[in-house]
């Protein structure tokens, strides 16, 4: 076996920050990477890089075999639609608020070649259900959503179409705590259910033992330290981790 | 290659960063060797490292030192030095760990918590849910409590589950941190026949008994951790 996504000597500066500072990253089929650290560690900078959004100084990012900096725009969009999924953050950059719920899920479909209707409609109904928003609300627009909903159907959007490696930018970020458990709740099951590669940016160390096999700590660039989730929270070895395990940092 | 669980001149210290960068040495030069179907007992005062010796085997505390041979699938695999995706398939397949408490998931009912081990080395579903609910009535669990989320459970109850977690899968080597430690009477009687059983069919186990009665009954020997400044 080897790494689905494999990027090495990574470098990225604006002006005189660093935001990425020679970092190598491997991700595994079916492995759950967590990177953390506080804001402005470089985090989102790593996950735009790896995902071809934004071009690094140096270094290389192979996925699958294929070569992710040197590709046209057209195949790095043909993996998005087809071998990638993307969470962002804030649900109105990865949904489209003026297509229905339903349009939303089906919309990832079609673009994938799905053409029946009938079927793009139940699988949208499924999907709603299974990340537990009632499928009566097919046809409603994501605006009149809370913000977990919002969450959970960008969350359908991404998987419907079964992605193998799906970056997560701080999919809890915005959400009120008891909403961010259920979230986090779901993410843990469907990851698990369908055996997805993930790549999870996050400062919020508890998500990240929930959902991780594998944590990389970021700072100013760098990473730090990385290694089992568990060994690296409970016997984290550089004074960075030790301070992030001991103190709630500001995202 | 008859052991089935090996730690050679094992050490493990703590720095602490955030308190001036002070080292904190717990175990030195440790030495131990646990056979199929033996149980070894860690003795010792309390804070003499008898967990953090129990959790660098489990690979959860980094070796400082030395190494800590496992037999995984009929191979020998040293824990200090594999990378985070072998410890994980070790962890799968061949060693198992009860802590003193259970972690609890959110929104996952005690019957998944105990089938989700063995769901994970590919039995199926049904099957892992039978076993997950025998194992829990064995232990008293009440049958109403089975599918509901033990975040609201009472600390026996809680371990009840952990110990069935751990004992489900059928491990090559487990480690027990303190297992009968919030177990009434009739539960320590059922955990000792689970650890009885599990050394008829070969398994190594490391515990920590805080209960001499449960110590004396499964072990076949002490294993004494002492504390550093004591044996130096
Ligand atoms: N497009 C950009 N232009 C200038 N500076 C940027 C840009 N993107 C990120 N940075 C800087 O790079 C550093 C890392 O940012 P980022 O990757 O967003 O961190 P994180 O996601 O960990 O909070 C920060 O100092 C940030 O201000
Ligand atoms: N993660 C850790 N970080 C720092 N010190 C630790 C850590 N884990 C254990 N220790 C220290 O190691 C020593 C041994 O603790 P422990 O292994 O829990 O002892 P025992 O189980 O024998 O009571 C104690 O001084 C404890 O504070
Ligand atoms: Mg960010
Ligand atoms: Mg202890």
């Amino acid at each position: 076996m080897s790494p689905l996504l494999s990027a090495r000597g990574l470098e990225l500066r604006f002006g005189r920050i660093a935001a990425l500072d020679g970092v190598d990253l491997d991700i595994w089929p079916g492995e759950v990477v967590a990177i953390v650290g506080e804001s402005g560690s470089g985090k989102t900078t790593l996950l735009r890089v790896l995902s071809g959004l934004a071009a690094p100084d140096a270094g290389s990012v192979i996925f699958d075999g294929q070569d992710v900096l040197g590709m046209n725009e057209a195949a790095r969009r043909h993996l998005m639609r087809t071998q990638w999924g993307f969470v962002h953050q804030n649900p109105r950059d990865g949904l489209r608020m003026g297509v229905s719920a339903g349009g939303n899920i089906g919309e990832r479909l079609m673009a994938t070649g799905a053409r029946h209707y009938g079927n793009i409609r139940a699988a949208a109904a499924d999907w709603l259900r299974r990340v537990e928003i009632d499928p009566e609300r097919l046809d409603a627009l994501p605006r009149t959503f809370s913000g977990g909903m919002q969450q959970r159907l960008q969350i359908a959007r991404t998987l419907v179409t079964h992605p193998r490696l799906v970056f997560m930018d701080e999919p809890t970020g915005g959400l009120d705590v008891s909403v961010q458990a259920r979230l986090l709740d779901l993410i843990r099951a469907l990851v698990a259910e369908l055996g997805l590669s993930v790549l999870l940016v996050t400062h919020d160390i508890a998500a990240a033992r929930l959902l991780a096999h594998r944590i990389l700590v970021m700072r100013h660039g760098q990473v730090v330290e990385q290694g089992l989730t568990d060994r690296v929270l409970d016997d984290p070895q550089h004074p960075y981790t030790q301070l992030l395990v001991t103190s709630v940092l500001a995202a | 290659m008859s052991f089935a669980l090996r730690a050679e001149n094992l050490g493990k210290s703590f720095t602490l960063h955030l308190q001036g960068g002070v080292t904190l040495p717990v175990l030195q030069a440790l030495e131990l060797t646990v056979a199929p179907g033996e149980c070894v007992a860690l003795s010792g005062p309390s804070g003499a490292g008898k967990s953090t010796l129990m959790r660098c085997l489990y690979g959860n505390y980094g070796a400082g030192s030395g190494r800590i041979l496992i037999r995984h699938h009929d191979a020998s695999v040293d824990l200090a030095t594999a990378d985070a995706r072998l410890v994980r398939e070790v962890r799968r397949d061949t060693l198992g760990y009860v802590s003193q408490f259970l972690r609890v998931i959110p929104r996952v009912p005690a019957i998944e918590i105990v089938a989700e081990p063995l769901m994970a080395r590919g039995v199926a579903r049904d099957a892992a849910l039978a076993r997950a609910e025998a194992l829990l009535t064995r232990l008293n669990l009440p049958a109403r409590l089975h599918h509901l989320p033990p975040a609201t459970f009472s600390g026996g109850e809680q371990q009840r589950v952990n110990l069935a977690r751990g004992f489900a899968p059928g491990y090559p080597v487990l480690l027990l941190d303190e297992p009968t430690a919030s177990l009434d009477a009739a539960n320590r009687e059922v955990v000792i026949g689970l650890i009885a059983e599990a050394k008829a069919r070969g398994a190594a186990i490391v515990g920590i008994f805080h209960d001499a009665e449960v110590r004396d009954r499964v072990a076949d020997r002490l294993f004494d951790v002492a504390p550093l400044h004591e044996a130096a």
